[in-house]
This record gives C-alpha cells, structure tokens and sequence, in this order.
C-alpha cells in the first residue's frame, strides 16, 4: 500500500499561544508535530504493519506543508516509523488559508504518483476549522471518509465508523479513498531508539512551488480567499470566589447559583 | 437583493425546523434575501415554517443519492443551488457535517470558507465574521474575498426571530448534477443513538461535567444536570475510561462548549480541557485538590467531596423551588 499521510507542525497546546504582527498569523515558536496526527500515522502505520511493512513493498509518506521549522514535523513522523517524508516549503506559501493550502497540498500528493490512501487528522490543533480533508478530498476526486473513530481495509474495500451525536454511521469506500480519524481511532505509538537512529537514513524530499508547478499568486495572501481583518486578545479569566467545604458548600452552590440568577 | 442561501437537512433531521436553522434564516434575512436549500422532501409545515421566517424562495431536491452517501452530494446541491440564485452567500450549522459540506463547496465554487462563527455581520455589502481562535484565547474578524462567502454559524451566535410579515415561498425542485466522485462514500449502516432527554451538549445553556474524581459513577453529575436542565459533558479521562459516551466529551479533541453557565466536577483542568470550555460565561469548578488549575479561572470554586457537595446542591435546589 502507498500511504500518504499529512502531518502539521503547530503551536504546542500545552504553552500560551500568540497570534502576531498585521496579518495577525500564529506564532510558530515551541511548535511539534500535531498531536491529532498522531492517530493518522497510527493508522497508517497499522495498515502497513499488517501487510507485511516496508518489506512487503508498503510505504508511508509523511507529508507537511510549512516554514523550515515544519521539517520537524517529517522527522518526527520518520522517528515514528513513517517511510519518507515530503516537506512543501516556499515563502509564498505564509499566509495561505484553507483554501489555498489544499491546493498546494493537492498538487503535492499528485507528484507522488498512485495513492492508495491519504490520512489525516481530524483538524489541526491550531486553526481547528478541520475543513482541509473534505477540501483535499474535493480537490483530488477522492472518496472521503472523514471522522472515522475505526477504520478497516480489506481487499479494495475501506470501512469506517463515524459517531454522531445523535447517530453512528458505517460508511464504505474503495480504494484509493482520503480518510481522517478522530483520537478514538487508535492509540498512537512513540519513537524508540531504534526508530530514532532509522530515522536519519530516511528519504526527505523538499518540494517548491514550483515543483508543485503552482505560480506564488495562487497561495499565501495572494491566493486566499478569506482574510483575518482584526483580531483582539481575550482577557485572561482570574480565578473567583474559591471556599473549602465545611459540610455547607452544596448550599453555597445554590446561593451563588442563585446569585447569578441561574437558578 | 443579494441571496443568501441557508442549507437545511431533512434528510438526516427530518420533520420541523432545528433551531440552528431558524438562528440561519433570522441571520440571512438581516444580510439579504434568504433562500432556502433543503435536501429532502418540503412538506407544507416546513414551507410554512420558512415562510414564517421571511424565506420566499426554497430550491430542493429528493434524490436518493442525497441519503446515500456521505457528505459530498449534499455539498453538490448546495453549490449548484448557490450558483442559481447567484447567491452571495452561503450559510451552515457548525457540525460536523456542516463544516464538511462548507469545504466543498468552498472548493466548487472557489469561495472563502469561514467557519465556528459566533456573529456575522454585514458591513458595506460584505458579512464581517466574529470568532474566537487558539482555544479562546484570540477574537477575530474574519470576510470573505470571493464572489461567494461560505461561513458555518455555531449554535445560538444569532437570536432567532421571525420575520414581521410571513412569506408563502416559492419551492421549485431541482436536478442535482452529481460527480461520479461524490458518489463514492457509500453509508451503509445507521444506527440511531439512544436519546438521553437532556440537551445537546453544543446547544445547552447549562454545562455539568465529570472528569476523573466521578472515579466511575456520574450518577451525581446527571442529578445536579437534570435539576438545572443541563447537559452532560466529561473530560477527556472520563470518557477514555469508558464512563460516558465521547460524544460528551470537551475539550481541544472533543466539542466546544460556550454555555451561560459550565460546573466542573472532578476535572483538573488541564489546558486541553480549558481550550473546550473557557469562552463559558460563568465557570463553577468543585474539586477535592485545591491546586487544580481548573480552579485558576472558575468564578466560583469549592474545594470538596464532589459526592457530598453535588448531592446537597441538588437537594437545596429542589428545596428552593418547592
């Protein structure tokens, strides 16, 4: 199998996280690699295990679209145990939003030749808007299986589980299909030393816009379709009233309750 | 006047109108003159129901392949609905599947696609879109600079009103034209989930949620939520722990709550859970270790037995609207 799976290098949740400058863009610094596509190469990963790896001619291709930085998304991946990375690097490409990233990462999935599968995440963890798998999907023609919290191939035929709130579907497609999957897909595997050192021997292939035979006005600023014209801090939320029980706090809760007038 | 087309479901919520839809109508009425898209058939109460929110103009289709498949043939019909009617704009819910759909038809037809808008307003013929990004933390404006505009609207961003005077609309069925593409995605199974009483998480005014500390039993989260007409929520540990369904869970991975009033319970709240729920107007936390950081931005925090606290909560409650 040929697996192309999208990696994304992003602010780390775990820190205060900034927007800057005019253009009011994320500021990429203590970024990692998406934990929401952990699952995806999980899942990847998986597939490819069980047809018998790298050996058996399978291949995952950890793909990210990014600043210089971004590559440590793909080596991450590689550590993990991803075949390949590819890395879509261009100064054009800043600022690009959705629309204009699809495209470029369209036109980067189509340089690599027949694809069985991609993957991705469910959203990335720093625009969050998860529109990217059914545009990629659109863009390439590929059926989309999106939300699956399990996936399953046999033979041709791919079948995913996907949990509504209020209806669970069973959705099937053939391959080559596009698929995103939630945290509940699988439990993500980490890097071992072994992996670590497999890591630096592996293939990294840095594409331009221009290789992606993309001009620099069809991405970044120039080629986006939305704009973000004003942005504003939120004031930090500051801790209230904070009580120890004594044997009272439950009516304390209804007083405050009360108080506010939500009872 | 500008059309502004609102996607309507009756395929997968069939019957009467949702009240996201009837929040999309009053927003599109405000921005143009608001065209109705169902997918399904349009029965003479949901004409009505349209036509009493100012619709005048309702294209539809019934194809079976609408139900089929997943996502992309709805997304077809709404694209090649908007191009009809010119429509200036196109709005959805926040969904899952909303979401899904505005990206397609983003890319059909070459139109900026907005999405978790909390209000959009129109400004010079334009709709300026109010939302919030990196977990709460920033407000945006975000516009659109294509023809079109594809923006999805979270629950309760717009009070919905009907319009002074009732419409009759005008409902033409329309041929959609899919690609063989969009006809890949086959759903096979259905399976309804059991409906719990209480309201959807996205769209509750009051949030009570578990995490950890309810250590397997949210018998005393559900009291406190039924008592005050709440909906269940539950940290990322809860619901990996096999406790509650993760349709309740919130946070960074899970839904993204805003209600008028978040409790809590047993939840340190690290910053995965924080990201889901601090736009809450009000944030009541109870927790037996006071260095919980849930505790850094709870209006109002209980250091306690969440298994006495809650029960007392809820008798004093009881007690004070008998």
């Amino acid at each position: 199998m040929n697996i192309v799976v999208l990696v994304k290098y992003v602010p780390d949740t775990q820190f205060d996280r900034h927007l800057t400058g005019d253009n009011h863009r994320i500021d990429r610094n203590e970024s990692i690699l998406s934990e929401l596509d952990e699952y995806a190469l999980e899942a990847a990963l998986a597939l490819t295990d069980a047809r018998g790896g790298v050996k058996a001619g399978n291949k995952v291709t950890a793909l990210t679209l990014g600043p210089a930085s971004a590559a440590a998304a793909v080596k991450k991946s590689l550590q993990i145990g991803a075949t390949e990375g590819v890395h879509v690097s261009d100064d054009a490409l800043a600022g690009s939003d959705a629309s204009a990233t699809s495209l470029a990462l369209a036109a980067a999935i189509k340089t690599l030749g027949p694809v069985d599968l991609v993957i991705t995440g469910m959203a990335s963890t720093d625009g969050e808007t998860s529109i990217i798998p059914a545009q990629l999907s659109a863009r390439l023609g590929l059926p989309q299986l999106t939300f699956a919290a399990s996936l399953e191939v046999e033979g041709s035929t791919v079948t995913a589980r996907r949990d509504g709130d209020d209806v669970t579907e069973e959705i099937q497609a053939t391959l080559p299909v596009l698929v995103s999957v939630t945290d509940q897909a699988n439990e993500p595997r980490y890097p071992n030393f072994k992996g670590i050192i497999a890591a630096k021997k592996k293939k990294v292939t840095t594409l331009s816009l221009a290789d992606l035979g993309l001009s620099a006005d069809a991405v970044g600023p120039a080629g986006s379709l939305t704009q973000v014209v004003a942005a504003a801090e939120r004031p930090a939320r500051t801790a209230g009233t904070i009580i120890t029980d004594s044997g009272e706090a439950g009516i304390a809760l209804a007083d405050f309750l009360a108080a506010q007038k939500l009872i | 006047m500008r059309a502004i087309v609102v996607f309507i479901d009756q395929i997968d919520v069939p019957g009467t109108l949702h009240p996201t839809s009837h929040q999309l109508l009053t927003l599109a009425r405000a921005a143009g003159e608001p065209v109705a898209v169902v997918a399904g058939p349009v029965s003479g109460e949901l004409a009505a129901d349209l036509g009493a929110y100012g619709v005048t103009r309702v294209l539809h289709s019934e194809q079976p392949d609408l139900a089929d498949y997943l996502v992309a043939p709805k997304a077809e019909l709404v694209a090649q609905a908007a191009a009809t009617v010119s429509a200036a704009a196109v709005l959805l819910d926040n969904g899952p599947q909303g979401k899904e759909i505005a990206a397609r038809v983003g890319v059909a037809l070459n139109a900026g696609v907005i999405t978790d808008a909390v209000s959009v307003e129109p400004v010079d013929g334009d709709l300026l879109v109010h939302k919030s990004v990196l977990a709460g933390s920033y407000t945006v404006a975000a516009r659109a600079s294509s023809a079109v505009a594809v923006i999805t609207v979270k629950s309760h961003s717009v009070e919905a009103a009907p319009a002074a005077a009732a419409t009759v609309p005008a409902v033409e069925a329309i041929q959609v034209a899919f690609a063989p593409a969009s006809l890949g995605a086959r759903v096979v199974q259905r399976t309804p989930r059991a409906a719990t009483g209480r309201p959807e998480l996205e769209d509750a005014r009051i949030v009570v949620a578990g995490g950890r500390g309810v250590d397997g039993d949210f018998g005393p989260v559900e009291e406190l939520a039924d008592v005050l007409g709440a909906a269940v929520g539950a940290s990322r540990a809860a619901t990996d722990a096999g406790w509650i369904s993760h349709s309740a869970q919130v946070g960074q991975t899970g839904k993204k709550v805003s209600p008028q009033l978040y409790i809590s319970v047993g939840i340190s709240g690290a910053i995965q859970q924080k990201a889901g729920m601090q736009t809450s107007k009000v944030i009541v936390a109870v927790n037996k270790d006071p260095e919980s950081p849930v505790f850094e931005i709870a209006d109002f925090g209980i250091v306690g037995d969440l298994f006495k606290v809650l029960p007392q909560a809820v008798e004093e409650i009881k007690r004070r609207r008998a």
